[in-house]
């Protein structure tokens, strides 16, 4: 017979996690509920469905452009992640497997540059982008976040693990360096490639403040930019809101579900 | 290749050579879109005057910081966020961990996941998603109602002490589950072995989590409490989306007011990169007391 003492522990264990765990979740149940419910309903804290979701939607459509929008954030987030792989991961290979004074002291110096916030960085890459003609255009959200030092950072960790006599063996087989980082390299770090994209695909998927100083037109608005700019009308429809939410929210919870231990590892990261 | 001096002096400059090859490109970029802004953002912290009529003012800006009121409001309100939410955040993530780490526990596998859950949403998202449950009669207001905590509403987002709190729980909800996984991944690290000695010596459970568990996550709770100053202090995504830095400036913070300097109001950018280096210098110290504190302790 189990104690009663262990079983009370037990049972305040079980409360405690069960009570976390629906503060959790609830936003979300929240998230879906409201899109079927008027912006009056939300307002007053509706908890039960709906018939309101096609109306939403609807309502949604007329004010924007949702595909361009969805195709907007799409295409930032995939093509950022690729170059912003490609860029920091032969960083990180190079700094690992290539080692020499000079360059272990730029390493050092990236470290201490990782800790540099983006909002000291906000004003003058703005003051850049506008004068070389770049503003609201595509790649001038893209170019500052395409050499992550943290990714670099992550890369040259995971690289330690790489076998040199891979390498060694490549070489003597008469494959060029690049094709040896390409064809030697990169399938044989999958995992950490992995882990990489969803940390880097979820920053850009969300990313807001870059996108809302450069990106001013209607057509070039992003998922993010469209909620900010709903939920800051002078008299937000929630119901709308909450559709839009849905839509941003959506590709990431997708992208857990299904890649839950690389998302995990990707989180984690840093630390190991 | 014969292993003479000449083969061997050319194989090290292929090295040199293929090894810069292959970090310039990142180098090229962060040079161009991080230590350039950087430096040019020192420079025109010198600078006084509005739009692109600058002239050197010296430190006029930085006296400019001490008389300013929005200024320090959004600075007071900054380190309020940091200081208060940081340390329960953690306090929750550990005490999550903990109960998590029993690998007997029933539910554990849904625990987990339910608590990670929010991790995966955006800033933005889950700002516009907060936004609509803290209204006067919104849902968060019914529920505490219906419980008798409250007597009557909270006024979340006119009340410039509620809606502190209301940004405090919304940041609280996004990132428990965050820093919860990685005291989960060190615990799985410390040896099983160690709590037993402890149980079979009586020691008990709270004393186990002060003594043992506390001490042994050290590092793990350091790293994790720098990455959460470092991102309260740049916090931007929520206030502007929840309460717009409202009511009045009461959830105004450094990030916010340095966009409203450059981006709503005539630009003044002098201005706003003097106040951008007050977070540059305060994320610089915090990482190094940090830094030091783990070191004399260890």
């Amino acid at each position: 017979m189990i104690p009663a003492g262990k079983l009370a522990n037990r049972a305040l264990v079980h409360a405690i996690l069960a009570a976390a765990s629906f503060a959790s979740i609830f936003p979300f149940y929240w998230m879906v509920v409201g899109a079927t419910n008027t912006s009056a309903d939300v307002i007053r804290g509706k908890t039960s469905f709906g018939a309101n979701l096609i109306a939403n939607i609807e309502n949604l459509l007329a004010q924007v452009d949702v595909g361009r929008v969805f195709l907007n954030s799409a295409g930032l987030a995939v093509v950022g992640t690729v170059l912003t792989l490609l860029i920091s991961s032969m960083a990180g290979y190079g700094f690992e497997m290539f080692r020499s004074h000079v360059r272990e002291k730029v390493f050092a110096l990236l470290l201490l540059l990782l800790s540099i916030p983006f909002a000291a960085l906000m004003v003058p890459l703005f003051v850049m982008v506008s004068s070389a003609g770049l503003a609201n255009t595509f790649i001038a959200v893209l170019l500052p976040s395409l050499a992550s030092i943290f990714i670099i950072f992550y890369f040259r960790q995971a690289t330690k693990a790489f076998p040199s006599e891979l390498r060694d063996a490549a070489r003597i087989d008469g494959l060029k360096e690049w094709q040896i980082f390409l064809y030697v390299y990169m399938p044989s770090m999958r995992s950490t490639y992995a882990a990489a994209t969803i940390i880097v695909f979820m920053l850009s998927w969300n990313n807001f403040l870059w996108p809302l100083i450069v990106l001013q037109t209607p057509e070039h608005k992003t998922i993010t930019l469209v909620i900010s700019a709903l939920t800051s009308a002078y008299t937000p429809d929630f119901g709308v809101i909450l559709v839009a939410t849905i839509l941003a929210t959506l590709p990431t919870l997708i992208l857990f579900f299904v890649l839950q231990r690389q998302f995990v590892a990707g989180m984690l990261g840093s630390v190991k | 290749m014969k292993d003479t001096p000449l083969a061997r002096s050319k194989i090290a400059r292929s090295e040199q050579v293929n090894g810069w090859l292959f970090v310039m490109p990142a180098l090229a970029l962060l040079g161009i879109f991080l230590v350039y802004p950087i430096l040019w953002s020192l420079w025109i912290s010198l600078q006084v005057g509005k739009g692109s009529n600058l002239h050197f003012g010296g430190f006029a800006n930085i006296i400019r910081l001490f008389g300013d009121r929005v200024f320090l409001h959004a600075l007071t309100n900054t380190c309020i966020f940091f200081v208060v939410q940081v340390p329960i955040m953690i306090v929750l993530a550990l005490i999550f961990a903990v109960m998590l780490n029993d690998s007997k526990l029933w539910g554990r596998g849904f625990y987990r996941t339910a608590i990670f859950l929010p991790c995966v949403t955006s800033l933005v998202a889950y700002s516009a998603l907060f936004r609509s449950m803290f209204e006067a009669d919104g849902v968060v207001n019914n529920a505490l109602l219906a419980l008798h905590l409250i007597a009557e509403p909270i006024q979340w987002l006119t009340d410039p002490v509620w809606a502190k709190v209301m940004i405090i729980l919304a940041i609280t909800w996004r990132w428990t589950g965050y820093n919860m996984i990685f005291y989960l991944a060190a615990l799985q690290n410390i040896d099983q072995s160690i709590y037993e000695a402890a149980r079979i010596d009586g020691i008990p459970a709270r004393a186990r989590f002060l003594r043992l568990t506390v001490p042994l996550l050290k590092p793990v709770i350091l790293f994790t409490s720098i990455i959460s100053t470092i991102g309260t202090l740049q916090l931007f995504d929520e206030v502007n989306n929840i309460t717009q830095g409202g009511p009045g400036d009461a959830t105004l913070t450094l990030s916010l007011y340095i966009y409203n300097l450059t981006f709503q109001f005539m630009p003044s950018f002098g201005y706003s990169a003097t106040v951008s280096y007050v977070i540059v210098a305060m994320v610089a110290v915090l990482s190094f007391l940090q830094f030091m504190v783990a070191r004399e302790k260890s």
